[in-house]
């Protein structure tokens, strides 16, 4: 067992890539489901139009990254009225359901042979936002001893953890204000909310955009990592990947999804490398498991963990449990 | 004003009042082939408290629902002070000065107490997600607001539990929270559904001591209640529905001895406890 290479990827996985990503996507949905009850399922959708607008407008318009970064998260405005009109004055569960075919329908039409030219079909786009590594500030890498970083790498955590921080730094002012207020007593009780003289349905919708915009942000920051953007990347295990992450960080709380999705990234990151460790060294027999079927069971593992978790700590890392307890009333 | 308001007042069902607040007019609600609301006519004293009693199915917390826009209307017009108010949301009766509370409480179990009063204030412009940004805009107003909160909260006895979650309290504190903080929306009429229900009966007084005094700052109360003893207490009006009618209007002592409403008690619902209504012994 190379024990510094199991460590070494797992904290390169807490905090490049996927870990932004996901932690935008989290972001948004504290919004909605943990300050606002929204069961939004369909957050791919709203990471696809994020990442498709900023593709689309680079690759077939021309456009440079400000304006095509802006497209995609006008995009996420969008379809979230066009989910929330029909749905926000329903009951919870079509918003659900609604959203996570909402998604899929996005997904699908982008991998259509129909609209490939744009697209790009089941490819998706290439060589989206050359201009973002051209512009790189940042002429070395960083070695820190057990991790080291290239300095495309550090670009993208320098730029993507920013918008993080934005982020957080937006849902912390919203959420203390009576704005917040406002969107935590929907949370508990929507018609009570209604009585008070509050236009529920309009603040479901604000809360609805608000969360899809920081979706979109994650789309758009995993378009400009990759330079390229590809469909089944916005399947629907990306939502609750994403939905993991902001559980096991605590819903409701500001760090939450950003500490859950570092972890959430971290854990799988572990259980692969360590499991591939382990069957390169012969602690795992090969009838057992092979290295191919490694990628499976860090899922089943990782899964496993997170069962334990929601069973020993419900309210998550950063959850309070005197709030979970009264779930129970 | 007080009772004397009711002292030209017909006890009968569909009365004109001196000073109209809030008036029905052929005011119907089907479900399918249920008909739960069917009023003619009905007009609500402004500045009193009227009581609104019926047994179990007469349609009292559909009628509430359907004045508060929680509820729409098959057909029919209402007014209050003098606007239709039919086809208006939920949301807007409720800032036109027209609040309601619940049968079954509706605490903001993982909001504090606090917070749950400071959600009532109507106008609050830190509601507005662009202004919600920048505290200065909106902390002048957030901490009156607080201020007024915690005066209502200390007026009804749980300033001690501002900042407990609401889940956290006792049923019958639920009930006192839930009516702090429609006042703290500034109601002209408030309308409470069963308020005492689940009350001990030590609360109840206090409770009742509440409403009592929402009339005397110049407040309309309507309530539904099925306790006979707090509707004799505190009601100046008294207007009993059964099967989804309005079938008499009075004061507590007429409607005791109204045959209509021993009838529509007696006759429709078996589980009411007898002992509850004023009965005439002359008459039996």
């Amino acid at each position: 067992m190379n024990w510094s290479i199991i460590i070494e990827s797992t904290l390169e996985a807490m905090v490049t890539k996927n870990a932004v990503v996901f932690a935008l996507a989290a972001i948004g949905l504290n919004i909605h489901y943990g300050y606002t009850g929204l069961l939004n399922f369909g957050q791919a959708g709203f990471m696809a139009a994020g990442a498709y607008g900023t593709g689309i407008a680079i690759t077939q318009w021309g456009w440079t990254i400000g304006p095509a970064a802006l497209f995609g998260i006008v995009l996420s405005v969008l379809l979230a009225f066009f989910l929330g009109l029909p749905t926000l004055r329903l009951r919870a569960d079509y918003l659900a359901i609604v959203t996570i075919a909402a998604a899929e329908i996005i997904r699908r039409i982008v991998k259509s042979t129909q609209y490939s030219e744009v697209t790009g079909g089941s490819g998706g786009l290439n060589g989206i936002g050359r201009g973002f590594y051209d512009n790189n500030p940042i002429d070395s890498g960083l070695d820190l001893g057990i991790v080291s970083f290239s300095e495309r790498e550090l670009w993208f955590m320098v730029v993507g953890w920013g918008v993080v921080v934005l982020c957080m730094v937006l849902t912390y002012l919203l959420v203390r204000s009576p704005w917040g207020r406002v969107l935590k007593a929907i949370r508990e009780d929507e018609d009570a909310v209604r009585s008070l003289g509050k236009n529920v349905t309009w603040y479901k919708m604000q809360s609805l955009i608000l969360g899809g915009m920081f979706g979109a942000l994650g789309g758009i920051m995993l378009t400009l990592e990759q330079q390229s953007v590809q469909p089944d990347q916005f399947f629907t295990p990306t939502t609750f990947f994403a939905f993991t992450a902001l559980i096991l960080g605590g819903a409701g709380r500001v760090f939450g999804p950003v500490v859950g999705s570092m972890l959430f990234w971290g854990i799988i990151q572990f259980t692969d490398v360590s499991l591939r460790q382990a069957i390169a060294n012969d602690h795992i027999p090969t009838w057992l498991m092979d290295g191919v079927q490694a990628g499976q069971v860090r899922f089943i593992i990782a899964g496993g963990l997170l069962a334990a978790l929601m069973i020993f700590r419900q309210q998550g890392l950063f959850g309070n449990k005197r709030e979970v307890a009264l779930d129970d009333h | 004003m007080t009772t004397d308001a009711f002292d030209q007042v017909e006890p009968r069902p569909g009365s004109p009042k001196r000073d109209t607040i809030l008036s029905v007019d052929g005011l119907v609600r089907r479900f399918g082939g249920i008909t739960a609301v069917d009023v003619d006519h009905l007009e609500i004293q402004a500045n009193a408290i009227t009581g609104l009693i019926g047994p179990n199915g007469a349609g009292k917390t559909t009628f509430f629902n359907l004045i508060t826009g929680f509820d729409e209307v098959t057909a029919g017009t209402f007014q209050f002070k003098g606007e239709p108010l039919e086809g208006v949301p939920a949301y807007k009766v409720a800032r036109k000065g027209l609040v309601r509370t619940f049968q079954l409480t509706k605490a903001l179990s993982k909001l504090s107490v606090i917070e749950n009063m400071k959600l009532g204030a109507v106008g609050q412009v830190g509601e507005n997600p662009f202004k919600a940004l920048i505290r200065p805009i909106w902390g002048n107003q957030e901490r009156e607001i607080e201020a007024r909160a915690d005066e209502l909260l200390k007026r009804f006895k749980l300033y001690e539990k501002r900042d407990d979650y609401a889940g956290e309290l006792s049923g019958g504190q639920r009930k006192l929270l839930e009516m702090a903080r429609a006042l703290m929306a500034d109601p002209e009429v408030i309308c409470l559904d069963e308020p005492m229900a689940g009350v001990n009966p030590a609360l109840t007084q206090s409770l009742l001591q509440h409403v009592k005094e929402l009339k005397d700052e110049g407040l309309t109360v309507v309530f539904v209640e099925h306790d006979m003893d707090v509707v004799r207490d505190i009601s100046d009006w008294v207007v009993v529905m059964a099967e989804g009618s309005i079938i008499a209007e009075g004061s507590h002592a007429s409607i005791g001895k109204n045959q209509a409403v021993i009838d529509a008690y007696l006759g429709t619902a078996h589980e009411i406890d007898l002992g509850t209504i004023e009965l005439d012994p002359e008459k039996h």
